[in-house]
């Protein structure tokens, strides 16, 4: 074969080292079709190749561990013979280009991933991350996006109950959509993305491929933005999606895995049918021909490099013995989802794509390669050349007017869950809106209810982080376990969505690493390993990088649901309480909202954080949650004390009265590893006795009653007020209505 | 005599577990009936639960009505068989002509799923054994497309037969007349925008869905004794 042209690699975003190796990996000069393979195989998004050597230091190991990072969603064993299914990914550079388009297909790419483990996804959640709500691009981003999660979601029929919303004027150019799902399975009916057996039939399930989504991988998911001109170039790139074609393929898919008719099973997301048919074979152990005439394609006349790299939606590769070749179209067929034979699984380890199975050879190589050859680079990191100075700078100064910042900082996002179907499945006894989702448990097989939960939530802060990714990700993973410890579940698994900028500037790969280690230090302290995760890197507009983002899921366990949590609710006449870290005079404000969206200072310092103690108080919280024990349980996150607050009151409809926290750094700093609790002014002693035993730090702080929210001399405001301010941002910055979907 | 009910299962549907679980739970007997069937077989009571049949292409419940169990459905209704259609059911009932009107996008353009509260004005049907009019209930609404409309007569006509069973409290979605659900003349059809089924339990806020189904699995062992 001819040398390519070395404009044609270069095109396919693969860099002259990297075309070297497939030279000397194959022996030879790699054709067209071969180095469109490689490359989407070998981008950033599906080889992970600058964060591999970091990812490596996580902690991923506990007992309960049935399937780690690695395979399409990590697995954990909570018992009963009941397995769960959890992964977490990002859809940024799709949603950016197509809102609606993008965050739909980023929903369905996700829950591909769970039910090829053998589970029926049962929740979904949305952490999502916009420009500010000024700009009116990042207003038409947002109201894409999430009529994007609602149109498919609800469509497919998976709820989605929770997550998150932030505006920041870092994601201008450059949204977060990042999408976590979770299904639960029969352990026995596990199944792994694998091909094995010489003989075997390769099944195309599901959607026709189609000319949309070509190279999604490497040309949008691996490349920041520049200019919005350019940007309109890369729409052909972002798919499709069609939640009732998913619907009916997950259904089918489910019913394949209840008969036992498949020996192996694949989503087919990014890189498409090179992926899911190169790593079902290496995973196997096997090589795999491949028939592109067998392909049942949307239009005439598709190059094989094209039917090769699409990134249809709606696909899935199953592996079958051909005697359950005839059950598996039967069931295609009832569920009227397009089935063909495109594949045989061979002994040699070769990945060979053909034009008819007897006919001519249009490439081939070692299907092992695609995925362990692919070049892991241990790019070069250095803190940011003027840390100390932005460390040194106080973030507190502003203008201060507290009552009207606290409005300011109120939003209740009902506005977007409320366009989530957040129950299906019956199993949410608490949704949206509140610290953490909590989901009844029940056997996948039988149906039955096992007296158990499960608690989940999402968490990221590009604050916290941008101050100082190590403590800012340790700090988020506490927060995560804290908002789950709230309703009383207590944490199993972690999974991560590491949102960076460009990985060739040395300061995002300081970033990236910091992140990694104070993520592992949290995940070992809350003894939750990561059981699986995603890079998304290449953030970036205009060569400027988003502050790092990394957004976990977290998902525990409550060990017997008999009754509601305490959750929020609150009334009359209780004492309030602020349970973990305990405040102090000169206590930073860095890396909090009050400092970045109000005092305009997004550097500093942050506030000392204490994981230890947050692990001993998130134990404790969970342990008087569980028992019912006290009347309302509230995590204090993003906003400081004074929203936490101001959410219980707005909640509730009841004022409270808080003394002892004057001044916007009380109220509005934003330590870790704090909560409030109330509880009947009778149970106080012993509350304050027992936490002491507990070497948990406590302290009355006020009391609920009247209409008003009083924060010692510094905050009066009324109810009605602040209830306004909090349900009325998002639907008039938004709108009522929309055009989309 | 078991209290059987059909829940009809059409490509895109969703909600045929959870209303199966919860009719069970209840002490029915479901069983879901798969779209292309011709036959319901031994059933004292039809329920079209929620979802996106067919993908709610075209428009919602278009497609599904000419699924062929629909004619055997209709047959099972017009001969007195309760039949009750939750969301997107309600919306194959319009379609199919077992109920008048049609059900078009909310005013605000958007998809809402939230607790509403809903008023029992007629009883005098299949879901409103045991309640009594003016009963106030916490029941779930999930839908994009639940605003009621029909013709002016229509509604007169709905009024004056007492067959509006259940108004808004406060109108989520810009139905006339706050419609929630109507029934069919002899009252044995229901169709309701809210989720019953999704109100069983104090674990999911609200236990007021539970008499509902209560009363199709009474008054469907009273149509088939």
């Amino acid at each position: 074969m001819a040398p390519e042209d070395a404009s044609v690699h270069r095109s396919l975003g693969l860099s002259d080292e990297e075309y070297e190796i497939i030279h000397e990996l194959l022996g030879r000069h790699p054709n067209h079709l071969e180095l469109a393979m490689y490359s989407v195989m070998w981008s950033e998004h599906c080889s992970y190749k600058s964060s591999k050597i970091h990812l490596k230091r996580l902690p991923t190991e506990a007992p309960w561990v049935l399937v780690g990072p690695g395979e399409n969603a990590g697995v954990i064993d909570v018992g009963d013979g009941i397995a769960v299914a959890i992964r977490i990914e990002s859809h940024n550079h799709p949603s950016a280009i197509e809102p609606y388009q993008g965050a739909a297909t980023g929903v369905g790419g996700i829950l591909r991933d769970i039910f090829t483990m053998g589970a029926r996804p049962i929740a979904v959640m949305d952490p999502l991350r916009f420009g500010p709500l000024d700009d009116p691009r990042s207003r038409w981003i947002a109201e894409g996006v999430i009529s994007g999660v609602s149109g498919y979601g609800n469509s497919v029929g998976v709820p989605t109950v929770g997550g998150e919303v932030v505006f920041d004027e870092t994601y201008k150019g450059n949204p977060l959509v990042n999408v976590l799902a979770m299904g639960v399975l029969p352990v026995e009916r596990l199944v792994l993305g694998q091909a094995s057996g010489v003989g075997n039939l390769a099944v195309l399930l599901g959607a026709s491929t189609g000319r949309d989504g070509i190279g999604g991988v490497s040309v949008l998911a691996s490349a920041g933005f520049d200019e919005g001109s350019e940007d309109a170039d890369k729409r052909p790139s972002v798919q499709v999606g069609d939640p009732f074609e998913e619907k009916r393929l997950l259904e089918a898919c489910l019913e394949l895995l209840d008969e036992g008719l498949v020996t192996g099973i694949q989503d087919l997301g990014g890189a498409g049918i090179t992926c899911a048919t190169s790593e079902t074979a290496s995973r196997g152990g096997a090589g795999m021909d491949v028939d592109v005439s067998a392909i049942h394609s949307r239009e005439e006349g598709m190059e094989p490099f094209e039917l090769m790299t699409s990134e249809s939606q709606e696909r899935m590769l199953a592996i079958v013995e051909p005697a359950s070749l005839d059950r598996v179209l039967e069931i295609s067929s009832r569920w009227e989802i397009s089935a063909s034979v495109i594949g045989r699984v061979t002994g040699d380890g070769q990945l060979r794509i053909l034009d008819g199975f007897d006919g001519e050879v249009l490439a081939e190589l070692p299907a092992s390669t695609l995925h362990d050859d692919a070049p892991e680079y241990d790019r070069p990191l250095a803190p940011p050349e003027n840390l100390i100075e932005r460390q040194s700078l106080d973030a507190s100064g502003g203008p201060v007017d507290c009552a009207a910042n606290l409005l300011t900082l109120l939003r209740d996002p009902a506005w977007v869950y409320s366009q989530y179907d957040h129950q299906l499945f019956l199993n949410t006894v608490v949704g949206p809106g509140s610290d953490g989702a909590l989901l009844r448990l029940r056997d996948p097989k039988t149906g039955r209810e096992t007296g158990r939960a499960l608690g989940m939530s999402t968490d990221g802060n590009h604050r916290w982080c941008h101050v100082d990714p190590r403590q800012g990700t340790t700090m988020v993973v506490a927060e995560a376990v804290m908002n789950i410890a709230c309703v009383g579940a207590e944490p199993m698994a972690v999974v991560n969505c590491l949102n960076f900028g460009n990985p060739e500037h040395p300061e995002v790969m300081w970033q990236l690493s910091e992140a990694i280690d104070g993520m592992s230090e949290a995940c070992r302290a809350f003894n939750a390993p990561v059981v699986g995760g995603n890079v998304s890197l290449y953030n970036e507009t205009n060569a400027v990088d988003i502050a790092p983002t990394p957004v976990v899921g977290v998902i525990g366990m409550h060990p017997k649901l008999s009754k509601l949590p305490p959750g929020m609710t609150l009334v009359p006449d209780l004492t309030l309480v602020l349970v973990g870290q305990q405040p102090h005079e000169d206590v930073s404000m860095a890396g909090s909202r009050w400092a970045w969206e109000i005092g305009g200072c997004k550097d500093g310092t942050l506030p000392e954080f204490d994981l230890f103690q947050t692990v001993r108080t998130a134990a404790y919280v969970t342990e008087i949650v569980q028992r019912n024990q006290v009347e309302a349980v509230h995590d204090v996150g993003e906003g400081g004390l004074a929203v936490a607050l101001a959410e219980m009151a707005v909640h509730n409809g009841i004022g409270m009265h808080i003394s002892g926290f004057d001044g916007h750094r009380a109220l509005f700093n934003e330590s870790g590893g704090r909560v409030i609790v109330a509880l009947s002014p009778a149970d106080l002693e012993s509350f304050l006795k027992e936490t002491s035993n507990r070497a948990v730090p406590a302290q009355m702080i006020g009391s609920t009653g009247g209409s008003s929210l009083v924060l010692g001399s510094t905050i009066n405001l009324s109810i009605d007020d602040l209830t306004r301010a909090a349900r009325d941002e998002l639907p008039q910055a938004l709108g009522q209505g929309t055009v989309s979907g | 005599m078991s209290r059987r009910v059909g829940v009809i299962r059409f490509p895109g549907t969703n909600c045929e577990f959870d209303t199966r679980d919860a009719i069970n739970e209840l002490g029915g007997e479901a069983k879901i009936l798969w779209h292309s069937d011709t036959d319901l077989g031994d059933v004292d009571a039809i329920v079209i639960p929620g979802g996106f049949a067919h993908g709610d292409y075209l428009r919602c419940g278009a497609i599904a009505r000419f699924s062929p169990i629909m004619d055997a459905v209709s047959t099972f209704a017009r001969n007195g068989g309760p039949v009750l259609g939750i969301c997107n059911g309600f919306q194959v009932l319009t379609e199919a002509g077992l109920l008048p009107g049609a059900l078009q996008k909310n005013v605000g353009l958007k998809f809402l799923c939230r607790m509403e509260q809903i008023q029992f004005v007629s009883t005098a049907n299949v879901v409103g054994l045991g309640a009594s009019k003016g009963d106030l209930l916490d029941i779930p609404i999930n839908h994009f497309e639940g605003n009621y409309v029909c013709a002016k007569e229509t509604l007169d006509q709905l009024e004056e037969e007492n067959r509006i069973v259940f108004r808004y409290t406060d109108n989520p979605n810009g139905s006339m007349g706050d419609i929630a659900g109507i029934s069919n003349q002899s009252g044995n059809v229901v169709g309701m925008m809210p989720h019953p089924e999704r109100a069983t339990s104090m674990l999911l806020g609200s236990n007021d869905g539970a008499s509902l189904l209560q009363s199709l699995l009474f008054t469907g062992r009273a149509a088939s004794t």
